[in-house]
C-alpha cells in the first residue's frame, strides 16, 4: 500500500500537464490517478493474483484432502499429509540434500566466482574472451545441459576417457551410479552452470566500486591484495548478499539440473524437495500429498526469504522494499 | 482500513475472479451443429510406420462416415499418459477417443466417471481379442479395447552366447545363472539393466514375482492390494540373490534404459553385453543406436525362466498393451471408430506395419519380422499373460514398488522393504 501512495504522489509532484485549465486540473487529477494507478499496475496485479495468489492458495486447501486428480475433492484427511510428509525418511533427506546444496554452493561457488570476477575485472589480454566463454553454461538450456553431463558422465564414457587420456584415470569413478558420489557430481555440474551469473553480478558489482577509492589506496601505498580486501570486497557487500540470496532460493528449489541427470536417484540420493514433489505428486497421482509437499516448499522458501531480508539485506534494500516495515 | 482501500480491494478482487473465469472458459465441445460431428483422437504414435496408419485410419473412418471429421494428434508417450490426458480428463476437456494403458490407472479413471462403458457395444470385438482385453475390463465391463499386445523377455546375443559355448537359451533359473558365469568367463557382461529409469529394474522384480506367486495370487492382490503373500518377500529374495552374483554392467543404477550407446538396449546392441530383459519394442529401441540404423541381425529371444520348486508357473509371461479408450461425453462415432481400429483388416496392417503385436484373432499371419514372430510365438506358448504390475496396480502403489525394487538393487533396502512401501502406499489410497 505505502509504494502505490508514493507512486501516486510522485506521479501528481510531476511537472503539470497543462497550466491553462486550473480549475478543471484539481476535479479530475483524483479520477486520473486511479486510472494510472489502475493502467500501470493493473494488469501485472492480475497476472499476479491469477498465477501466484490463486494456486498458492488453491495448493494449500488440497494439501488437506487425499486427492488423486480425478473426480470431485472430497476425502478431507486434516493435516495427515504433512504428517506423513514430515516423517518420511525420503523427504527428510531431501530437505538434506537441498541444504548441503544451500552450505556448498555459498561455500564453494562464492569464493571461486569473487575470485574469478577479481580477476576479470583487472586489465587482462582476452577479457572479454574470458567473461563470455564463463558466461555460456548459463545461457545454456538446463536441459540440454544436463542430458550432455548425463551421456558424458556415463560408466567409461566421454568424461572417463578424458581422464584417462590426461593420465588420470585412476580417478575414475561411477559418477552418477555411486549413490555416495552423485551429489557431488550434481553439486559440480550446478557450480559449471551458475557460477558464471555470479561472477556477471560480481563483475557488474565491480563497477559501481569508485576508481577513486583504489586509486587513493595506491596513493597511500596500499598493495593489491589490501586494495581488494580493504576496499573492493566491503563495498562489493550488496551484491554477494543479493548473489547469496538467489543461490539459497535457489537451492532450495533445485529441480531441472536433478531431474534430467539423475531423476532424484539412484535410490533417493539426489532426491530435492522439489523433485520430490514431483515424483509423487504427478507421477504416483496424489495430488494432495504433493501440494502438502509444495506448501512445505514454499514456507520453507518464504521464511527464509523473510528472515534473510529482515537481517541480512535490512541495510542494503533501505529506503526501498524495507521501508515502512523495519 | 478505510472505505477507499476497502472499494480498491473489491475492485481487485472482481477483476481477478474475471481473469479466472476467462481462463477457465477456454474450453471446446466436440459436437458442432447441423449433425457433422468432430472425433479428436490423442495417441503416442509420433513417428511411421504407426503414425502414418493411424493416419490413414482416421482418413478411411472419415470417408465411410462422411458426417464425422477426425483429429488424429500423436503425442509423445510419457507426456500424453502422465501430464496431458489426466489434465485433460481433470479440465473436462477430454479427446473423445484416446490412448487407454488399462490397468490401476483406468480403474482410477473409471471411478472417476470419465470413461464410456462400451461393453454392450463391442461383445464381437471382445470375443475376437480374448483375454488381452482384459487389462481394460473393470468388474466386468469393458471401458476401452486394446490395438497391441506384447510380452518382455530376454533380448540376448546369439553370437555372444555361443561364444561363452552356451548352446540353449535358459528354461529355468539355475541354467540362467550358470550362463551369467559362463559368459563372465568369457569376458562378457553378461546382462545390461537401465535402472536409471528405474522401472527396467523394476521388471526384474515383476518376472521374479510372476515366478514366484501363484496366478491365483497373483490375481487377488490385483483386486484388494494386499501382498501379505509370502512369495512377494520371496521375489525380492531370489532378486537380492540373483543381484549378489554381479550380473549386470557397471553403473547399471544409473544406465538409462534407451538413450544412447551407453543404454542398456545401446549396450546389447553394440556387442558391449549379451541381453537384456525388454519388451517387444526393444529391436526397435536398438537399431537406432546402432552406427548403421539396423536392427542387429544377432539377437534371440526368451521367456523369463522358470523357478524349480516355487508356486508360480514357469510358463506365464508378462507383458502390457496398448488400447483406446473413450471419454464419457464422446459422441457414439468413438466406440465405431474404436471397432474399425480393431477391425482384421487394421490390425493385419498393423502387424505387417512391424510396429507391435496385434490382438485380434487372424491378423497373426501379418507378422513378418523375425524378432516379433519370436514374441508371438513366446506369447502363443505362455500359459497366461500377465499386466505389468506397475501398470496393474496403479502409479501410488506401483511408484512405491519400482523404487523399492531400485532401492533393492542399490543395496539399500531389504525384500521386506519393497512389500512394506506397496502396503504403506495402498494404505494412502
Amino acid at each position: 500500500m505505502t509504494s502505490t501512495i508514493t507512486a501516486g504522489s510522485a506521479v501528481s509532484a510531476g511537472p503539470a500537464p497543462s497550466p491553462s485549465f486550473p480549475a478543471r486540473r484539481r476535479g479530475s487529477s483524483l479520477g486520473r490517478k486511479r486510472i494510472e494507478i489502475a493502467l500501470f499496475a493493473g494488469p501485472a496485479l492480475l497476472v499476479y493474483v491469477a498465477f501466484v495468489l490463486v494456486p498458492v492458495v488453491l495448493a494449500a486447501v488440497y494439501s488437506f484432502y487425499k486427492w488423486n486428480g480425478y473426480g470431485p475433492i472430497q476425502d478431507f484427511i486434516g493435516l495427515e499429509n504433512y504428517r506423513r510428509a514430515l516423517s518420511d525418511p525420503v523427504f527428510l533427506s531431501a530437505i538434506g540434500h537441498n541444504l548441503f546444496v544451500v552450505v556448498l554452493s555459498l561455500v564453494v561457488q562464492g569464493p571461486i566466482a569473487i575470485g574469478i570476477a577479481l580477476l576479470l575485472n583487472r586489465k587482462l589480454r582476452g577479457r572479454t574472451f574470458f567473461r563470455v566463454i564463463i558466461f555460456i553454461p548459463y545461457v545454456l538450456s538446463e536441459v540440454i545441459a544436463g542430458l550432455s553431463w548425463k551421456l558424458l558422465l556415463q560408466p567409461d564414457g566421454p568424461f572417463d576417457s578424458f581422464l584417462r587420456s590426461i593420465g588420470l584415470g585412476s580417478l575414475k569413478h561411477l559418477w552418477l551410479a555411486d549413490s555416495n558420489i552423485v551429489l557431488w557430481t550434481v553439486f559440480a555440474i550446478l557450480t559449471w552452470k551458475y557460477v558464471g551469473f555470479a561472477i556477471i553480478l560480481f563483475l557488474a558489482g565491480l563497477q559501481s566500486v569508485p576508481a577513486e577509492l583504489e586509486e587513493a589506496g595506491r596513493i597511500d601505498g596500499a598493495s593489491w591484495w589490501q586494495i581488494q580486501r580493504y576496499i573492493t570486497l566491503p563495498l562489493l557487500g550488496p551484491t554477494i548478499r543479493i548473489w547469496a540470496f538467489l543461490s539459497i532460493i535457489g537451492s532450495l528449489q533445485l529441480f531441472d539440473m536433478v531431474w534430467v541427470v539423475t531423476g532424484g536417484g539412484p535410490a533417493g540420493a539426489t532426491t530435492t524437495m522439489a523433485s520430490y514433489m514431483v515424483q509423487y505428486g504427478f507421477q504416483r497421482n496424489q495430488l494432495g500429498f504433493g501440494s502438502a509437499v509444495a506448501v512445505i516448499l514454499f514456507i520453507i522458501s518464504l521464511v527464509f526469504a523473510l528472515l534473510y531480508q529482515r537481517f541480512v539485506l535490512r541495510r542494503d534494500l533501505q529506503g526501498s522494499l524495507t521501508r515502512g516495515v523495519g | 482500513m478505510n472505505k477507499h482501500s476497502m472499494r480498491r480491494l473489491v475492485a481487485v478482487g472482481a477483476a481477478a475472479a474475471l481473469a479466472v473465469g476467462a481462463l477457465a472458459g477456454c474450453s471446446s465441445g466436440s459436437t458442432a451443429g447441423s449433425g457433422k460431428v468432430t472425433l479428436t483422437w490423442w495417441n503416442n504414435a509420433t513417428a511411421d510406420p504407426l503414425k502414418g496408419l493411424w493416419q490413414d485410419v482416421a482418413k478411411e473412418f472419415e470417408k465411410t462416415h462422411p458426417d464425422v471429421t477426425v483429429k488424429v494428434t500423436g503425442y509423445q508417450n510419457e507426456d500424453l499418459q502422465k501430464t496431458l490426458i489426466p489434465n485433460a480428463l481433470r479440465s473436462n476437456t477430454p479427446p473423445d477417443l484416446f490412448q487407454a494403458w488399462g490397468g490401476g490407472e483406468l480403474k482410477d479413471q473409471v471411478a472417476a466417471g470419465y470413461l464410456k462403458d462400451i461393453s454392450s457395444q463391442i461383445k464381437p470385438q471382445l470375443t475376437a481379442i480374448g483375454s488381452a482385453a482384459s487389462g481394460w475390463q473393470i468388474g466386468g465391463k469393458t471401458y476401452g479395447l486394446p490395438f497391441q499386445y506384447g510380452i518382455e523377455g530376454f533380448w540376448y546375443n546369439k553370437d555372444l552366447f555361443s561364444k561363452a559355448g552356451i548352446t540353449a537359451a535358459p528354461t529355468t533359473l539355475t541354467e540362467l545363472n550358470d550362463d551369467v558365469t559362463k559368459l563372465k568367463g568369457a569376458g562378457i557382461t553378461p546382462i545390461a539393466v537401465g535402472a536409471g529409469d528405474k522401472w527396467p529394474a523394476a521388471h526384474w522384480w515383476y518376472n521374479f514375482a510372476l515366478k514366484d506367486c501363484s496366478p491365483a495370487v497373483l490375481k487377488s492382490a490385483q483386486a484388494k492390494h494386499v501382498f501379505t503373500d509370502k512369495c512377494f518377500v520371496q521375489a525380492g529374495t531370489d532378486l537380492q540373490k540373483f543381484i549378489a552374483t554381479s550380473p549386470f554392467q557397471d553403473g547399471f543404477l544409473a544406465t538409462p534404459a534407451q538413450q544412447g550407446a551407453g543404454s542398456s538396449a545401446g549396450l546389447v546392441a553394440n556387442g558391449k553385453a549379451a541381453m537384456e530383459l525388454m519388451g517387444q519394442w526393444d529391436p526397435g529401441v536398438m537399431s537406432s543406436l546402432t552406427d548403421d540404423k539396423k536392427v542387429p541381425s544377432f539377437l534371440g529371444w526368451f521367456n523369463f525362466p522358470g523357478i524349480p520348486g516355487s508356486a508360480g508357473d514357469p510358463t506365464a509371461a508378462l507383458g502390457g498393451g496398448d488400447g483406446f479408450a473413450c471419454s464419457v461425453k464422446a459422441p457414439p462415432e468413438c466406440v465405431q471408430l474404436l471397432q474399425y481400429i480393431v477391425s482384421v483388416d487394421v490390425q493385419k496392417r498393423f502387424g505387417a506395419s512391424g510396429a507391435g503385436l496385434p490382438v485380434t484373432k487372424g491378423s497373426e499371419s501379418s507378422i513378418t519380422d523375425p524378432n516379433l514372430a519370436a514374441v508371438l510365438k513366446g506369447k502363443a506358448d505362455a500359459s497366461y499373460v500377465q499386466l505389468w504390475l506397475d501398470t496393474t496396480y496403479g502409479p501410488t502403489v506401483g511408484g512405491a514398488m519400482n523404487d523399492g525394487i531400485v532401492n533393492l538393487f542399490a543395496g539399500k533396502g531389504t525384500p521386506q522393504d519393497i512389500v512394506k512401501g506397496m502396503t504403506d502406499a495402498a494404505a494412502t489410497e
